[in-house]
């Protein structure tokens, strides 16, 4: 067993982040460049927490397996940020962001941790205007803002639908100043292939040059795993093609808990797929949901198109069934509404693998101007990829999988159960509980980014002024080097006969069945027998061609691909014991009448926080319980 | 599938910045008009795989248009021949049956060639690290509404900054120039008021980093033409004149207050 401390701190909630602040140890001034951190991966998360620990004076090591910082796949995200500024006067505040993050999370998330995520959030606002993020703006040259689906209130801000990527470059940006001055020393085309510890806790990493295939241990004082989510553990995602688990999977490995790795975010707006070749889903921002109407045809045989059928014989099943929030429920409940219509056979498309998000009544009310200044970039996109219009013809849509809410486990602190390992952004479990509210995963990388790791990191370093990094030619270096390049050489030893992406693909087809929007025991106990198969075949068979010597696009993958094997099987395992629906998790077997996630507070309050014990022998379960001294735990009901 | 597309594929193989390269000819068949144009290469390297040739090294990632990791040029084009598309968003729709296709690396002595398709662009972060940026310390921010800025002022700003940085402005140049690129990212913060405090500053720094790598513009255009995001030529007016501006007020402190 592992000891899970979430080290929340006491007091009243509004008071808890201040008070930590102020009771930590700090790091002086002048001390600070005694010490060096070592940050993997620079999106939002990484990015931030890097300029950020540079500007105090840390001299931080940045690893990217990017050409340049500037491509972490935060930057794909479109829609928002939220943050609780209250600038349109509609009655936000930091408690009902809050509030609505662990409401939208299905009360499985920490409630220290959501309520400091609430009050930074103004911080970030502030600190991405002056460094320029071109946010949308009203006549007066105040901030403007929109609404998102989970929310009543409108508190997203945004640039155009392209805020991740004015974000990213905001962070980019603020981390190249800091490369230009030295404090930070970017490594970027280097795979990060594990992670190091001595006597428990965490001392640097072993990463390969992607343009060299030359193998390097890099040594700090403390490790940050700003790596992103899993979500490509299902093949088709949202995800870029190259995000991947591999740093935090070997973080795992090396005695950091995984938690609640079945929690994966299905989005419900994507572009259906359109053949087996496919190789990644496109969202499209749920910002749409604003202006648009969901539809199927009510008659299964429909054959008309989109405009000629009438009103009536619309099935607007979002509308019917909750009219409160309408196409503005969290986006758990809207994909799971979205595969119920597909399934009973109301699809639309040429495979009915899809239901019409339909903006012809904000076309014809607002003008084609003003949706053109609001989705144009989106509206382009979907045409690009399926040759219509959706000026004329409404958008077809369904959903995809798009983010792990799910990863290492970590304390208030944002430190993993390994001292000296933080997990920061999409990689670490801790403010979204079971769902994620559009708009907060922007917020929750910056969050951790720029305001939360840079003040708690100085807790762990404080003790240790005066030590110096592991050396690099120590055992747990070399051994650790020895390792990648053994398991590397492996790979082109197999000879096999098929690619890594073909056993990739057949892994994601398991997981989506039987472990995607709905999940029951029997399939679940289908995919735990299934994955184990597959992979002991991948291990066999997969074919990898050429030397690792020099950049080698398929030995970069079959080594991802290699831990996505581990990962799904401990995500089905997670999704099997999880007897309750949460959120994403939705268990047939534990339903309302109305067929709705119903939760098991008295069984499953808590964190699934899964050890690692060695190859081919089950993760054991440990677990941290979620109380709640805030916010009365409820049926979330969005009617 | 009759609707399917037979291909024949030129594609650019090198195996290192200084190895000779040549092209690979490949009868690509059966290519579905629906895949994008990756995707194409995909199946192109599954096949590869199965007859034991070394697949084809290619840049990507997000697959939506946004990351700007991917680019290459297609029958002499940067991102091929649709008009404001990355190559990732390029779909097969947009050829015909028996078309021949030629595939390359950027084209720029800047680039060079890391291996087949994949090229080095890092020049493009070293203009960044100049000065294209904002200093302003995480923490020390004033309130976002404090600073008002007129709506058409932010537009500009963001027509500018939606560069996604992937080079195809260099690739198309005749002169591998990086005006374009350099002139997005100084526009995007040079008109914000933000951006005023630096702004001298900025510009010659970006500027003079950008001419110890790149080429020289002699305004063709194809920067534009090419550019997957459509960064308009404005910007470089723009961008000259605040060269010149910055020339006279970087000359004396005092003349920093205008």
């Amino acid at each position: 067993m592992i000891s899970l401390d979430s080290k929340v701190p006491a007091g009243p909630l509004a008071d808890k982040w201040d008070n930590h602040r102020f009771s930590i140890k700090l790091v002086n001034p002048a001390n600070k460049r005694k010490y060096d951190i070592i940050v993997v991966g620079t999106g939002l998360a990484g990015a931030s927490a890097a300029a950020s620990l540079a500007e105090l004076g840390y001299n931080v090591k940045v690893f990217t397996f990017h050409d340049s910082p500037r491509r972490a796949h935060s930057i794909a995200a479109q829609g928002g940020i939220n943050a609780a500024k209250n600038y349109r006067n509609d009655g936000d505040s930091i408690h009902r962001l809050f509030y609505d993050t662990v409401k939208g999370g299905d009360y499985r998330s920490r409630e220290a941790n959501v309520y400091r995520l609430s009050q930074v959030s103004v911080e970030i606002i502030d600190q991405c205007a002056a460094q320029g993020v071109p946010f949308a703006r009203e006549y007066g040259g105040l901030l403007a803002n929109r609404s998102f689906g989970g929310a009543q209130v409108s508190r997203t801000f945004y640039a155009r639908g392209q805020t991740g990527q004015q974000l990213l470059l905001g962070a980019y940006q603020a981390l190249a100043a800091q490369i230009a001055t030295g404090k930070v020393t970017l490594y970027n085309r280097s795979d990060v292939l594990d992670i190091v510890t001595k006597d428990g806790e965490a001392c640097g990493v072993v990463v390969r040059d992607m343009l060299t295939g030359q193998v390097s241990a890099h040594s700090g004082h403390a490790v940050v795993l700003a790596s992103g989510g899993y979500g490509n553990v299902y093949y088709l995602s949202t995800n870029a093609m190259n995000s991947n688990v591999t740093a935090a999977w070997r973080a795992h490995r090396r005695g950091a808990a995984f938690a609640n790795p079945c929690y994966t975010q299905i989005h419900p707006t994507c572009i259906p797929a359109s053949d087996e070749f496919q190789s990644k889903l496109t969202l499209m921002s749920e910002s749409l949901r604003n202006d648009g109407r969901i539809w199927v045809p009510r008659d299964l045989d429909e054959t008309r198109p989109a405009g000629g059928i009438p009103e009536a014989e619309r099935y607007y099943y979002l509308e019917d069934k909750y009219p409160a929030f309408g196409n503005l429920v969290p986006r758990d409940v809207a994909s799971r509404n979205a595969k119920t219509v597909v399934d009973e056979g109301h699809g639309v498309g040429a495979l009915k693998n899809g239901v019409y998000l339909d903006l012809s009544d904000t076309l014809a009310n607002e003008g084609v101007e003003t949706v053109r200044e609001r989705y144009g970039n989106l509206f382009d996109m979907y045409e690009r990829i399926t040759g219509e219009d959706p000026y004329r013809v409404p958008m077809r849509i369904y959903p995809a999988v798009h983010y792990g809410m799910g990863g290492l486990w970590v304390d208030y602190n944002l430190m993993t159960n390994v001292p000296g390992l933080y997990a920061i952004g999409e990689a670490n479990f801790s403010d979204h509980g079971a769902n994620r509210l559009g708009a907060s995963a922007l917020m929750q990388g910056l969050a951790d980014g720029y305001f939360v790791l840079p003040y708690t990191i100085g807790d762990y370093l404080a003790p240790r002024l005066g030590t110096k990094p592991v050396p690099t030619d120590d055992p747990v270096f070399t051994n650790g080097i020895t390792e990648v390049d053994d398991r590397t050489r492996h790979w082109l030893a197999v000879k096999g006969t098929r690619s890594a992406d073909h056993y990739h693909r057949e892994l994601g087809k398991i997981l989506w069945d039987y472990c995607g929007m709905t999940r029951d025991k029997a399939g679940l106990e289908r995919a735990l027998s299934e994955i184990p198969a597959i992979r002991d075949e991948f291990r066999k068979d997969v074919k990898v061609l050429g030397t690792a010597d020099g950049l080698n696009q398929s030995l970069e993958n079959v080594n991802r691909v290699d831990d996505f094997m581990e990962l799904a099987e401990l995500a089905a395992r997670d999704a099997l014991h999880r007897e309750e629906s949460c959120g994403a998790h939705f268990r047939v077997e534990s339903q309302t009448e109305e067929g709705e996630a119903l939760r098991d507070d008295e069984n499953f309050s808590y964190v699934a926080a899964w050890e690692w014990k060695g190859p081919d022998i089950p993760q054991e379960l440990n677990k941290e319980p979620l109380t709640f001294e805030n916010i009365k735990l409820s049926q979330r009901s969005y009617k | 599938m009759s609707n399917n597309l037979n291909l024949k594929l030129r594609i650019w193989r090198q195996d290192g910045p200084d190895a000779p390269g040549a092209f690979l000819d490949i009868e690509a068949d059966d290519i579905s008009r629906d895949a994008s144009f990756l995707e194409m290469l995909d199946t192109v390297n599954e096949r590869l795989l199965g007859d034991d040739i070394e697949p084809v090294n290619f840049p990507h990632d997000c697959r939506e248009g946004i990351c700007g990791t991917c680019g290459v040029v297609i029958n002499g084009q940067a991102h091929g021949p649709e008009k404001a598309t990355a190559t990732c968003q390029l779909h097969m729709r947009k050829f015909r049956d028996g078309d021949e296709i030629t595939i390359e690396p950027w084209r720029a002595r800047s680039f060079p060639v890391i291996k087949d398709l994949v090229v080095d662009r890092s020049p493009l972060d070293r203009i960044i690290e100049a000065g294209g940026y904002i200093t302003a310390p995480t923490g020390s921010a004033p309130d976002a509404n404090d600073i008002p800025v007129p709506k058409d002022v932010a537009e500009a700003s963001m027509d500018a900054a939606a560069c996604i940085g992937c080079g195809a402005c260099v690739a198309a140049c005749p002169n591998s120039a990086a005006q374009l690129f350099t002139a997005a990212k100084l526009a995007h913060l040079n008109v914000l008021p933000q951006g005023q405090p630096e702004r001298w500053k900025r510009t010659e720094a970006m500027v003079e980093t950008m001419e110890e790598y790149f080429g020289t513009c002699t305004n063709h255009g194809e920067c534009h033409e090419a550019c997957p995001k459509e960064i308009s030529l404005d910007f470089i007016a723009f961008m000259n004149r605040d060269y010149i501006k910055a020339k006279i007020k970087n000359r004396s402190l005092a003349s920093q207050a205008r």
